[in-house]
C-alpha cells in the first residue's frame, strides 16, 4: 500500500493500533481542507502494529490531547519534504476542554460554558479528576 | 490572587494548627477580637438552605466587629433569572471583602474562585466538600481529646454523599496513628476517590462495616451523619436507607467512657434525643466551636493579625 509522502505538514507516528480515529476526532481533523491519511495496523518493530496519521498541511497540534490519548505518540514536523522536528508527548498534568465531567451533580454540567478542567491524579493508572467535583475519568474508558 | 478555601487541604497542617490556636485564644479573650474586622464586609451567598453554617459565619463576622450582607436562598438572587454562579460571585466581590458560599452543585465554589477578586470560602458544595465544618470538627476533637492524632474514629451513616465526612477523612489522613472505621449501608459507602486520595495513597489502614454495634466498643470518636434526602434522585432509595442507623443510649452501653460523639447537624432521627444528656455527646459543643474557628479563618484570609 503506497501513501504519498508529504512536503509540508505533520506526521503522527507510533499511535497505538486502533487509536487513530480517536485522535482524528479529538484533533478535529475532519475540519481540515487538506489531505489527511489515516494508516492503520502498520507493521512496527517496536510496537508490533501501529497507526500513523499524515496531515498534508502545517498545523499546530494539541500535544495535550495526544498525551492524554497515547503518550507514546511522536509528532514529526515536515518542511519541504524534510523532517525538521520530532516531538515526544507526555501525559499532561492538566486538561482543559478536552474531556468533560459526566457527574450530574457537577457545576460544569449545569453551566456548560465553564472550562472543563481535569487534573492528573494518578499517572500510573492515567486517572484524571474533574477539578470542580473530583469525579474520576479513567483513560481506559476514553 | 486572593487566598481561597475550597477544600480543607488548601490549608497546611501547620495552618490548621494556627487556626485552632487562634480559635482557642478567641474563646479565652473574645474582647480582644471584637473590633478586628471593623469596616470589613462578609457576603454569605447561600444558594441552598442552611441554619448553622450561615448563621455561624454571620455571627463570627459580627463578633469581629465587621458587617454582613448576602442571601439565604437561590430564589432571592439573580440565579432565579438564570445568572451563572461566576457572574453572581463576580458582582458580589465588588461589594464585599470576603465571601462564604454554599451551593447545591459540586465544584461551584471552585468555579466562583476563578472569577472572584476576594477570598472565597466553600461553605458546602453539594455532596462534595465542607471544609469549614471540618475545621469545626477538628477544633472540637482537639478540645475533647487534647490532640489530633492517635485515636480510632468511626464515621457512621451516609458516607457517600456526606460532604463533611469526605472533608474530615481528608483532613485527618494527614495526622499520625488514626484508625478509620467506616460504618454505612453498602449503597452509601465512602466514595472510591476519597479512599484512594486520602487513605490508600498514604497506606492508611481502614475498616468498612455495616454493623455499628460491633465496632462501637473500639471507638474514641463516633462521627454520626444524616442520610440526606436532598442528595437522592430516587425517593424510594432514601426511604429504604434513612433509618439505617439510630444511636440510642442502649447502643452506647458498650462504648468507651471517654467516647466523643460528633454530628455536623442537622439531625433527623439518627441520634435519639435521649443521647443529648449523655456526657459523651459533643455535638452541641461542636456547634458553638463552629463560630470561633470561622472567626479565626476570616481573620486569616483577610490577613488581619490581632
Amino acid at each position: 500500500m503506497n501513501i504519498d509522502s508529504i512536503q509540508n505538514g505533520v506526521v503522527l507516528d507510533h499511535i497505538q493500533a486502533g487509536k487513530s480515529m480517536d485522535i482524528y476526532k479529538y484533533l478535529h481533523l475532519d475540519e481540515l481542507d487538506c489531505s489527511v491519511a489515516i494508516i492503520k495496523n502498520v507493521r512496527s518493530g517496536r510496537m508490533g502494529k501501529k497507526d500513523i496519521i499524515k496531515i498534508d498541511s502545517p498545523m499546530e497540534v494539541d500535544l495535550d490531547v495526544l498525551g492524554y490519548i497515547d503518550s507514546n505518540i511522536t509528532v514529526n514536523v515536515i518542511r519541504d519534504g524534510v523532517r525538521v522536528a520530532k516531538k515526544h508527548v507526555e501525559l499532561p498534568r492538566r486538561l482543559v476542554n478536552i474531556i468533560h465531567c459526566k457527574n450530574p451533580r457537577c457545576i460544569t454540567v449545569a453551566e456548560p460554558q465553564l472550562d472543563a478542567i481535569f487534573l492528573l491524579s494518578d499517572a500510573e493508572k492515567h486517572t484524571y479528576r474533574c477539578a470542580y467535583c473530583d469525579t474520576a475519568k479513567d483513560k481506559k474508558k476514553f | 490572587m486572593p487566598r481561597n478555601i475550597i477544600d480543607v487541604t488548601d490549608l497546611t497542617v501547620d495552618e490548621i494548627d494556627e487556626l485552632i490556636a487562634t480559635a482557642e485564644d478567641i474563646l479565652a479573650n473574645p474582647v480582644k477580637y471584637q473590633d478586628a474586622c471593623a469596616h470589613k464586609q462578609l457576603a454569605t451567598l447561600f444558594f441552598e438552605p442552611s441554619t448553622r453554617t450561615r448563621l455561624s459565619f454571620e455571627s463570627a463576622m459580627l463578633a469581629l466587629g465587621g458587617s454582613v450582607l448576602g442571601f439565604s436562598s437561590a430564589s432571592s438572587s439573580s440565579t432565579s433569572k438564570g445568572e451563572t454562579v461566576g457572574d453572581t460571585v463576580h458582582t458580589v466581590s465588588c461589594y464585599a471583602d470576603i465571601i462564604a458560599m454554599r451551593h447545591p452543585k459540586e465544584g461551584a465554589p471552585y468555579a466562583a474562585a476563578q472569577v472572584a477578586e476576594v477570598p472565597i470560602i466553600n461553605a458546602g458544595d453539594g455532596g462534595h466538600n465542607h471544609p469549614t465544618q471540618t475545621l469545626t470538627d477538628l477544633l472540637t476533637i482537639h478540645r475533647e481529646k487534647g490532640r489530633l492524632n492517635g485515636f480510632t474514629i468511626g464515621f457512621c451513616g451516609d458516607l457517600k454523599f456526606g460532604r463533611t465526612v469526605h472533608s474530615l477523612v481528608n483532613a485527618l489522613s494527614r495526622y499520625e496513628n488514626i484508625n478509620f472505621v467506616l460504618i454505612s449501608p453498602t449503597e452509601l459507602k465512602l466514595p472510591r476517590y476519597v479512599k484512594e486520595q486520602a487513605l490508600k495513597s498514604r497506606n492508611i489502614p481502614y475498616t468498612q462495616t455495616t454493623d455499628l454495634e460491633a465496632v462501637i466498643p473500639d471507638l474514641d470518636i463516633l462521627y454520626m451523619t444524616r442520610v440526606q434526602r436532598e442528595r437522592f434522585f430516587n425517593e424510594e432509595d432514601y426511604l429504604r436507607l434513612k433509618d439505617s442507623y439510630i444511636l440510642t443510649p442502649e447502643k452506647l452501653v458498650n462504648a468507651k467512657a471517654d467516647l466523643s460523639i460528633l454530628h455536623p447537624l442537622p439531625r433527623v432521627n439518627e441520634i435519639s434525643v435521649a443521647v443529648d444528656k449523655d456526657p459523651r455527646a459533643a455535638y452541641w459543643k461542636q456547634v458553638k466551636n463552629g463560630k470561633f474557628i470561622r472567626m479565626a479563618l476570616i481573620l486569616k484570609l483577610l490577613g488581619i493579625q490581632v
